[in-house]
Protein backbone atom coordinates (compact mmCIF):
# COMPACT_ATOMS: atom_id res chain seq x y z
CA UNK A 1 0.00 0.00 0.00
CA UNK A 2 1.29 3.11 -1.14
CA UNK A 3 1.97 6.10 1.45
CA UNK A 4 -0.75 8.80 0.22
CA UNK A 5 -0.29 12.66 0.94
CA UNK A 6 -2.69 13.10 3.72
CA UNK A 7 -3.78 16.96 4.79
CA UNK A 8 -6.79 16.64 8.01
CA UNK A 9 -8.06 19.00 10.56
CA UNK A 10 -10.37 18.83 12.82
CA UNK A 11 -11.66 20.05 16.67
CA UNK A 12 -12.74 18.57 19.39
CA UNK A 13 -14.12 19.19 22.59
CA UNK A 14 -11.19 18.05 25.29
CA UNK A 15 -13.48 15.64 27.31
CA UNK A 16 -12.08 12.37 28.72
CA UNK A 17 -15.32 10.62 27.03
CA UNK A 18 -14.67 12.17 24.10
CA UNK A 19 -10.97 10.20 23.91
CA UNK A 20 -12.14 7.09 22.24
CA UNK A 21 -13.65 9.04 19.21
CA UNK A 22 -10.56 10.99 19.21
CA UNK A 23 -8.51 8.09 18.85
CA UNK A 24 -10.98 6.10 16.27
CA UNK A 25 -10.66 9.18 14.01
CA UNK A 26 -6.30 9.52 14.34
CA UNK A 27 -6.75 6.03 13.43
CA UNK A 28 -8.99 6.50 10.45
CA UNK A 29 -6.59 9.34 9.37
CA UNK A 30 -3.28 6.74 9.76
CA UNK A 31 -4.67 3.87 8.05
CA UNK A 32 -5.16 6.69 4.82
CA UNK A 33 -2.00 8.21 4.92
CA UNK A 34 -0.30 4.43 4.62
CA UNK A 35 1.36 4.44 7.81
CA UNK A 36 2.63 0.93 9.17
CA UNK A 37 0.40 -0.68 11.29
CA UNK A 38 2.69 -0.30 14.16
CA UNK A 39 3.31 3.02 13.25
CA UNK A 40 -0.79 3.25 13.03
CA UNK A 41 -1.03 2.09 16.62
CA UNK A 42 1.98 4.34 18.25
CA UNK A 43 0.18 7.49 16.98
CA UNK A 44 -3.63 6.55 18.37
CA UNK A 45 -1.13 5.45 21.50
CA UNK A 46 0.15 9.10 21.57
CA UNK A 47 -2.81 10.75 20.43
CA UNK A 48 -5.22 9.74 23.50
CA UNK A 49 -2.33 10.54 26.04
CA UNK A 50 -1.39 14.23 24.38
CA UNK A 51 -5.56 14.86 24.59
CA UNK A 52 -5.90 13.37 28.36
CA UNK A 53 -3.28 15.72 29.26
CA UNK A 54 -5.12 18.15 27.70
CA UNK A 55 -8.23 17.30 29.45
CA UNK A 56 -6.82 17.07 32.58
CA UNK A 57 -4.55 20.28 32.86
CA UNK A 58 -4.69 22.40 29.80
CA UNK A 59 -8.57 24.01 31.08
CA UNK A 60 -8.89 25.96 34.33
CA UNK A 61 -12.50 25.82 33.42
CA UNK A 62 -12.45 22.51 31.04
CA UNK A 63 -13.67 21.46 28.88
CA UNK A 64 -11.44 23.37 26.20
CA UNK A 65 -10.38 22.15 22.78
CA UNK A 66 -8.02 20.60 21.19
CA UNK A 67 -7.19 20.59 17.52
CA UNK A 68 -5.62 18.49 15.52
CA UNK A 69 -3.57 18.85 12.43
CA UNK A 70 -2.06 15.94 10.17
CA UNK A 71 -0.48 16.21 7.44
CA UNK A 72 1.44 13.17 5.68
CA UNK A 73 3.97 12.78 2.95
CA UNK A 74 6.14 9.67 1.85
CA UNK A 75 8.90 10.97 3.87
CA UNK A 76 7.46 12.36 7.05
CA UNK A 77 4.06 12.12 9.05
CA UNK A 78 3.74 15.26 11.09
CA UNK A 79 0.73 15.36 13.88
CA UNK A 80 0.15 19.05 15.82
CA UNK A 81 -2.07 19.19 18.96
CA UNK A 82 -3.29 22.93 19.79
CA UNK A 83 -4.67 24.09 22.54
CA UNK A 84 -5.81 27.18 24.46
CA UNK A 85 -5.01 25.92 28.12
CA UNK A 86 -2.46 27.11 30.60
CA UNK A 87 1.59 27.06 29.18
CA UNK A 88 2.24 23.22 29.38
CA UNK A 89 5.79 22.31 28.51
CA UNK A 90 5.82 17.95 28.83
CA UNK A 91 9.67 17.93 28.73
CA UNK A 92 9.22 20.47 32.18
CA UNK A 93 8.28 17.03 34.33
CA UNK A 94 10.79 14.68 35.42
CA UNK A 95 10.66 10.89 34.10
CA UNK A 96 9.61 8.15 36.16
CA UNK A 97 11.59 5.99 37.87
CA UNK A 98 11.45 3.06 36.08
CA UNK A 99 13.63 0.79 38.53
CA UNK A 100 11.80 2.28 41.40
CA UNK A 101 9.50 -0.59 43.17
CA UNK A 102 5.74 -1.19 42.89
CA UNK A 103 5.43 0.50 46.22
CA UNK A 104 7.16 3.99 45.26
CA UNK A 105 6.11 3.44 41.16
CA UNK A 106 4.50 6.94 40.88
CA UNK A 107 1.93 7.13 38.08
CA UNK A 108 2.21 10.35 37.07
CA UNK A 109 4.08 10.96 33.62
CA UNK A 110 4.06 7.46 31.97
CA UNK A 111 1.65 9.10 29.11
CA UNK A 112 4.65 11.44 28.28
CA UNK A 113 7.76 8.74 28.61
CA UNK A 114 5.05 5.97 26.55
CA UNK A 115 4.41 8.90 23.73
CA UNK A 116 8.23 10.30 23.54
CA UNK A 117 9.09 6.51 23.11
CA UNK A 118 6.98 5.53 20.56
CA UNK A 119 7.55 8.70 18.24
CA UNK A 120 10.09 9.30 16.21
CA UNK A 121 10.25 13.45 17.70
CA UNK A 122 8.11 14.91 19.86
CA UNK A 123 8.31 18.57 20.19
CA UNK A 124 6.55 21.42 22.74
CA UNK A 125 6.31 24.67 21.70
CA UNK A 126 3.87 27.95 23.19
CA UNK A 127 2.83 29.94 20.26
CA UNK A 128 0.91 32.84 21.22
CA UNK A 129 -1.84 31.38 23.76
CA UNK A 130 -1.17 28.15 22.12
CA UNK A 131 0.50 25.31 23.32
CA UNK A 132 1.85 23.08 20.47
CA UNK A 133 2.63 19.42 20.59
CA UNK A 134 3.70 18.06 17.53
CA UNK A 135 4.81 14.27 16.78
CA UNK A 136 6.91 13.23 13.86
CA UNK A 137 6.83 9.69 12.23
CA UNK A 138 9.25 8.63 9.70
CA UNK A 139 6.74 6.26 7.71
CA UNK A 140 8.20 2.57 7.75
CA UNK A 141 7.31 0.64 4.81
CA UNK A 142 4.87 -2.55 5.13
CA UNK A 143 5.55 -5.40 4.63
CA UNK A 144 3.98 -6.84 1.59
CA UNK B 1 -14.30 -8.90 31.27
CA UNK B 2 -14.53 -11.98 32.50
CA UNK B 3 -13.56 -13.60 35.95
CA UNK B 4 -12.92 -17.27 36.37
CA UNK B 5 -11.36 -19.63 39.22
CA UNK B 6 -8.49 -21.47 38.53
CA UNK B 7 -6.81 -23.57 41.78
CA UNK B 8 -4.14 -20.91 43.00
CA UNK B 9 -5.96 -17.63 41.43
CA UNK B 10 -9.04 -15.94 39.63
CA UNK B 11 -7.82 -15.59 35.91
CA UNK B 12 -9.19 -12.37 34.57
CA UNK B 13 -9.78 -11.78 30.51
CA UNK B 14 -9.75 -8.65 29.12
CA UNK B 15 -9.95 -7.79 25.52
CA UNK B 16 -9.83 -5.24 23.36
CA UNK B 17 -9.09 -1.73 24.46
CA UNK B 18 -7.72 -0.55 28.10
CA UNK B 19 -8.06 3.49 27.59
CA UNK B 20 -9.20 6.62 29.85
CA UNK B 21 -12.58 5.37 29.56
CA UNK B 22 -12.47 1.73 29.99
CA UNK B 23 -9.31 1.52 32.41
CA UNK B 24 -11.24 3.04 35.67
CA UNK B 25 -14.02 0.39 35.08
CA UNK B 26 -11.75 -1.69 35.00
CA UNK B 27 -10.05 -0.97 38.17
CA UNK B 28 -13.25 -0.48 39.63
CA UNK B 29 -14.51 -3.88 38.78
CA UNK B 30 -11.23 -5.61 40.17
CA UNK B 31 -11.88 -4.00 43.58
CA UNK B 32 -15.15 -5.10 44.05
CA UNK B 33 -14.39 -8.42 43.28
CA UNK B 34 -11.59 -7.63 46.04
CA UNK B 35 -14.14 -7.06 48.53
CA UNK B 36 -16.10 -10.11 47.80
CA UNK B 37 -12.59 -11.74 48.47
CA UNK B 38 -10.62 -12.54 45.66
CA UNK B 39 -7.04 -11.25 45.73
CA UNK B 40 -4.78 -13.36 43.16
CA UNK B 41 -5.38 -11.89 39.69
CA UNK B 42 -4.06 -13.15 36.59
CA UNK B 43 -5.01 -11.14 33.71
CA UNK B 44 -4.94 -12.63 30.44
CA UNK B 45 -4.23 -10.30 27.60
CA UNK B 46 -4.30 -12.49 25.18
CA UNK B 47 -7.17 -10.56 23.64
CA UNK B 48 -6.04 -7.17 24.41
CA UNK B 49 -5.67 -4.89 21.42
CA UNK B 50 -4.04 -1.56 23.09
CA UNK B 51 -3.37 -0.30 26.50
CA UNK B 52 -2.23 3.55 27.23
CA UNK B 53 -1.03 4.91 30.01
CA UNK B 54 -4.56 4.75 31.84
CA UNK B 55 -4.68 1.07 31.40
CA UNK B 56 -1.02 0.95 33.37
CA UNK B 57 -2.62 2.97 35.69
CA UNK B 58 -5.37 1.05 36.86
CA UNK B 59 -3.01 -2.10 36.95
CA UNK B 60 -0.74 -0.57 39.26
CA UNK B 61 -3.81 0.60 41.64
CA UNK B 62 -4.56 -3.06 41.75
CA UNK B 63 -1.64 -4.85 42.15
CA UNK B 64 -1.03 -2.30 45.01
CA UNK B 65 -4.10 -2.73 46.79
CA UNK B 66 -3.92 -6.89 46.49
CA UNK B 67 -0.32 -6.94 48.02
CA UNK B 68 -1.64 -5.92 51.63
CA UNK B 69 -4.12 -8.63 51.35
CA UNK B 70 -1.60 -10.92 50.61
CA UNK B 71 -2.45 -11.11 46.96
CA UNK B 72 -1.34 -10.32 43.72
CA UNK B 73 -1.23 -9.65 40.04
CA UNK B 74 0.53 -11.55 36.94
CA UNK B 75 0.16 -10.73 33.68
CA UNK B 76 -0.14 -13.49 30.45
CA UNK B 77 -0.62 -13.39 26.79
CA UNK B 78 0.96 -9.81 26.12
CA UNK B 79 1.91 -9.06 22.67
CA UNK B 80 2.82 -6.83 20.13
CA UNK B 81 2.02 -3.16 21.19
CA UNK B 82 1.06 -4.17 24.54
CA UNK B 83 4.02 -6.03 24.86
CA UNK B 84 5.57 -2.90 23.88
CA UNK B 85 4.07 -0.53 26.31
CA UNK B 86 4.51 -3.01 29.73
CA UNK B 87 8.09 -2.86 28.54
CA UNK B 88 8.74 1.06 27.74
CA UNK B 89 6.59 1.53 31.18
CA UNK B 90 9.19 -0.62 33.06
CA UNK B 91 5.98 -2.67 34.64
CA UNK B 92 7.55 -5.99 33.76
CA UNK B 93 10.27 -5.54 36.74
CA UNK B 94 7.58 -5.75 39.30
CA UNK B 95 4.86 -7.93 37.96
CA UNK B 96 5.51 -11.14 36.81
CA UNK B 97 4.52 -11.95 33.00
CA UNK B 98 3.83 -15.04 31.84
CA UNK B 99 2.73 -16.89 28.46
CA UNK B 100 -0.01 -18.48 29.45
CA UNK B 101 -2.60 -18.46 32.30
CA UNK B 102 -1.83 -22.35 32.76
CA UNK B 103 1.99 -21.14 33.24
CA UNK B 104 1.12 -18.14 35.91
CA UNK B 105 -0.63 -20.93 37.85
CA UNK B 106 2.52 -21.70 40.38
CA UNK B 107 3.32 -17.76 41.09
CA UNK B 108 0.90 -17.67 43.75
Amino acid sequence: MPFLPVEKQRTFEARVDLVPRIVEWIEGVAEEAGLHPRQQQHLALSTEEAVMNICSYAYKIPPGEVTIQVSSTPERCRVIFRDRGIPFDPFSLEEPDLGASMEDREIGGLGILLMRRVMDEVHYTREGDENLLRFEIYPRERES
Amino acid sequence: MVLRSMDTCDVVTVSGRMDAVTAPEFEKQCLKWMEEGHKNFLLDFSSLEYISSAGLRSILGVAKKAKPLGGKVVLSGLSGVVAEVFSISGFDAFLPIVETPEAGKGLF
